[in-house]
């Protein structure tokens, strides 16, 4: 049994964007937070902190879910992806990526980075998910700014194209 | 919103488990899925001393069919439920249900007895575990013990389950019928019921009817199909107890059921 003291700070191993990185956290840290200020993966959004908005998703073990529903020394010897590593190293964007700027699926983007997570794991999983499916996943995250259908309409662009590159 | 601090314990067994849960007495909580405990936890509605997490206990994780039902293990998350090959077949009205728990986001962690240990009076697991009369086992220093699902919730979020006790599985009786139907009505897709309602074909003129979001906890009934079906629904709703919250009085939840119970039926008959 491992077990970790009130207050007491202790080291997190995981892998974040294919890349090894350890921290310290406290066991009340959300991985939203330890994601954000203690790796510097600031394009984790945290809009609501108990599981409501869905901007905070991100890929645990290549599942998506949301980290602010998660503590950080739970995600010990994981591996995260966020929307940073969706694009290739030169910046240039992925199909999924490409078709939100085509179907201006972001006005602001704070919701951007958990939804492309979220349809980052369905189109692994589902590569061809019908519109229903699509509406059913993006239901799990709010947008206050694009009244989502560019949203799904670029989803469904990019199950046309071929599903993200991974 | 950020949890007040807490100790925070991975057990290795079951065991281990029980063993961190009498130490730490009763503010210890349980976390599997964790989408309802940490937004809890978050929001300080609950205090927790010690949080025990059982999620990556690989003798919790396994989905096993157990004499004539489905035996889940209490780290076996809503998604993979889900996925059981044989859903549709052999739990016909899991296959409608479970869609309707949370999101997707949320089911890939969330776990089916998580849910049955929360006892959320409009959470679709608990009452599908209610209309097929499945079970909950439960471990403590003194061993385990297996409740009906309907002796296990005893009102909103509360249950019979002893501080030292946890959830080790549920069993889902299997086969009990070929088709099913589940309906809810929420304020958007994904959030809680406000009614919550299911059925299936018990017999060739027994619907098997269940009410959730109306009661304290779920309703779970028989509906004669000789009779005229909505006088038997007029004398339900009635007996439903008047729930009322932020999102819907008592008669509008009366109304709500009046009008989704004769078409979840209907579907249920198809
Ligand atoms: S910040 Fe996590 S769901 Fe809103
Ligand atoms: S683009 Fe502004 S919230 Fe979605």
């Amino acid at each position: 049994m491992s077990e970790i003291e009130k207050g007491a700070r202790v080291p997190v191993q995981l892998v974040l964007n294919g890349t090894a990185h350890t921290g310290f956290a406290e066991s009340r840290m959300l991985l939203s937070d330890f994601l954000r200020e203690v790796l510097g993966a600031t394009d984790v959004h945290v809009g609501c902190e108990h599981g409501v908005c869905g901007c905070c998703t991100v890929l645990i073990d290549g599942v998506a879910a949301r980290s602010c529903l998660t503590l950080a020394v739970q995600a010990e010897a994981t591996t995260i992806e966020t929307a940073s590593s969706l694009a290739s190293a030169d910046g240039e964007l992925n199909h999924l990526q490409a078709a939100f700027r085509k179907h201006h699926a972001l006005q602001c983007g704070f919701c951007t980075p958990g939804i492309l997570m979220s349809l980052t794991d369905l189109l692994r999983r589902e590569p061809e998910p019908t519109r229903e499916r699509v509406v059913d996943v993006v239901s799990g995250h709010l947008c206050r700014c694009t009244g989502y259908s560019g949203i799904i309409d670029a989803a469904m662009d990019a199950v046309n194209a071929g599903s993200p590159k991974t | 919103m950020k949890p007040r601090p807490f100790t925070y314990v991975r057990p290795h067994s079951v065991a281990e488990a029980v063993a961190a849960l009498s130490r730490h007495g009763e503010s210890a909580r349980i976390l599997a899925g964790g989408q309802s405990l940490v937004a809890m936890l978050n929001l300080r509605l609950v205090e927790a001393s010690a949080i025990i997490d059982i999620s990556r206990l690989t003798e919790l994780s396994n989905m096993r069919v157990v004499g004539n039902a489905l035996e889940v293990g209490a780290a076996v998350t809503q998604n993979r439920l889900l996925t059981w090959p044989d859903l549709a077949k052999r739990l016909p009205l899991l296959a409608v249900a479970l869609p309707n728990v949370g999101h997707f986001q949320t089911r890939n962690r969330g776990t089916v007895c998580g849910s049955i240990a929360h006892a959320d009076p409009s959470s679709e697991i608990p009452l599908s575990l209610a209309m097929l009369g499945g079970e909950v086992v439960l471990a403590s220093p003194r061993g385990t013990r297996t409740l009906k699902a309907q002796e296990f919730q005893t009102g909103v979020l509360s249950t019979s389950r002893a501080p030292d006790e946890m959830i080790i599985a549920g069993r889902f009786p299997l086969d009990k019928s070929r088709t099913a139907a589940f309906r809810e009505v929420s304020r958007r897709q994904g959030d809680f019921a406000i009614v919550a309602i299911g059925a299936y074909l018990k017999d060739a003129d027994t619907i098997c009817l269940g009410i959730g979001g109306a009661a304290d906890r779920p309703f779970v009934t028989d509906i004669a199909l000789g009779k005229p079906v909505t006088d038997q629904i007029e004398d339900i709703v009635w007996q439903l107890g008047g729930h009322e919250d932020i999102h819907a009085t008592p008669h509008m939840r009366r109304d709500l059921v009046r009008r989704l119970a004769p078409i979840v039926i209907e579907e249920a008959r198809a």
